[in-house]
């Protein structure tokens, strides 16, 4: 099966548990940077891969990516998200400085940040979906790049396997104060891995 | 200027005055063909080396090996001479830095590989050669004259 045959019923399990990650999420990101952050999931989408490169603004945009794969019984790859302007307001929110305009290169702490961030995405969302599916899910390390969209989309659609090509996108919107931070969060299963994942959620196709 | 856009896992031939493009090269490889008597050109944008390690090959213009055939054939169609054609390629960087040393990462490494030594299968000259770093690459491709221009965030552009 692939993305685009997901029924509403599918879909809405999804995006429960996106709801829920999130909410766990602000509660660590919270913690760690001891100041109020909210996080919520305006949407849960479906997209084949040349569209997902439409909505990060075009292949040539610059945002960066934290990437990382999760071996389970549904093996998946996670991919975070952040279009250029989210990178300066992010790093502000997190560390109090500021990626100039024009600056391509991240300094070792701000993308320590920024791979500490994907790692408590993820780490969240994989708890919610635990907490489902009991299925027992190992993120490896976050490794993050910061280049033109289409390079990054390209290198994780190839490093995710050679059938599939729709993501799931959990739109994820943080927030502190009046400073708002919009990011894309993907999830990318393995073939037979959304199967599985629905199955267990109870919502699979063979009931 | 007349651009034809070549989408990833993709493929597509050209006259002048139109050029060929394809945006955010990472790990993909830009394989360019040209037949500079009769200005026939052809751009191919792959994304993995080797169909025949692939589980379901849907789209042929994905795998190195394939899509040089196929691009070739319908540069041929257009009056191009294989024996005449030159290449140049860019692209097969890795985006993303893992500890480790797995090879399945070294996917861009590989695609550059696999594009040389299908070149060289058809026995097709590769006049430049743009590859490998860690970042993307946008790049237009001129039947007109052969050039193949690079653009880069982290580096700038040039000229091959």
């Amino acid at each position: 099966m692939d993305f685009t045959k997901l029924n509403d019923l599918q879909k809405d399990a999804l995006k429960e548990i996106g709801n829920i990650g999130a909410g766990n999420a602000a509660t660590a990101l919270s913690t760690m940077l001891n100041k109020k952050i909210n996080m919520s999931v305006p949407n849960v989408f479906i997209l084949p891969f040349a569209q997902v490169v439409e909505i990060m603004g075009g292949a040539e945009n610059l945002v960066a990516g934290g990437y990382l794969q999760v071996t389970s019984k549904a093996p998946l790859s996670i991919l975070f998200v952040l279009p250029e302007d989210s990178i300066r307001i992010f790093l502000n929110i997190l560390l109090g400085k500021s990626l100039e305009e024009g600056q391509f290169e991240l300094d070792e702490m701000s993308i320590s940040a920024l791979k500490e961030v994907t790692n408590i995405l993820a780490g969240s969302y994989l708890t919610a979906l635990n907490s489902f599916t009991k299925l027992e899910f190992t993120p490896t390390v976050p490794a993050l790049a910061l280049d033109m969209a289409g390079a990054i989309l390209g290198n994780v659609l190839q490093l995710y396997g050679e059938v599939s090509d729709y993501a799931l996108v959990i739109e994820s919107v943080f927030s502190e104060e009046e400073k708002e931070v919009k990011g894309h969060f993907f999830l990318l299963p393995e073939p037979g891995s959304l199967e599985i994942l629905l199955g267990k959620l109870g919502v699979g196709n063979n009931g | 200027m007349d651009e034809i856009k070549v989408g990833m896992a993709d493929l597509a031939t050209a006259k002048p005055p139109q050029v060929l493009v394809t945006t955010g090269l990472g790990s993909c490889v830009g394989v360019c063909l040209l037949d500079p008597l009769v200005k026939v050109g052809g751009l191919a944008h792959i994304m993995l080396p080797d169909s025949t390690q692939a589980r379901d090959v849907q789209n042929k213009a994905k795998y190195a090996d394939t899509a040089i055939k196929i691009l070739i054939d319908e540069m041929v169609n257009l009056g191009a001479i294989k024996r005449r054609m030159v290449a140049k390629i860019a692209g097969g960087a890795q985006m993303f830095n893992f500890s480790g040393n797995n090879s399945i990462m070294k996917i861009g490494e590989r695609n550059v590989e696999a594009v040389i030594t299908n070149l060289n299968i058809w026995g097709i000259p590769i006049l430049a050669q743009d590859t490998g770093g860690n970042y993307g690459r946008t790049i237009y491709f001129y039947p007109e004259n052969g050039q193949l221009y690079i653009r880069t965030i982290k580096y700038g552009e040039k000229i091959v």
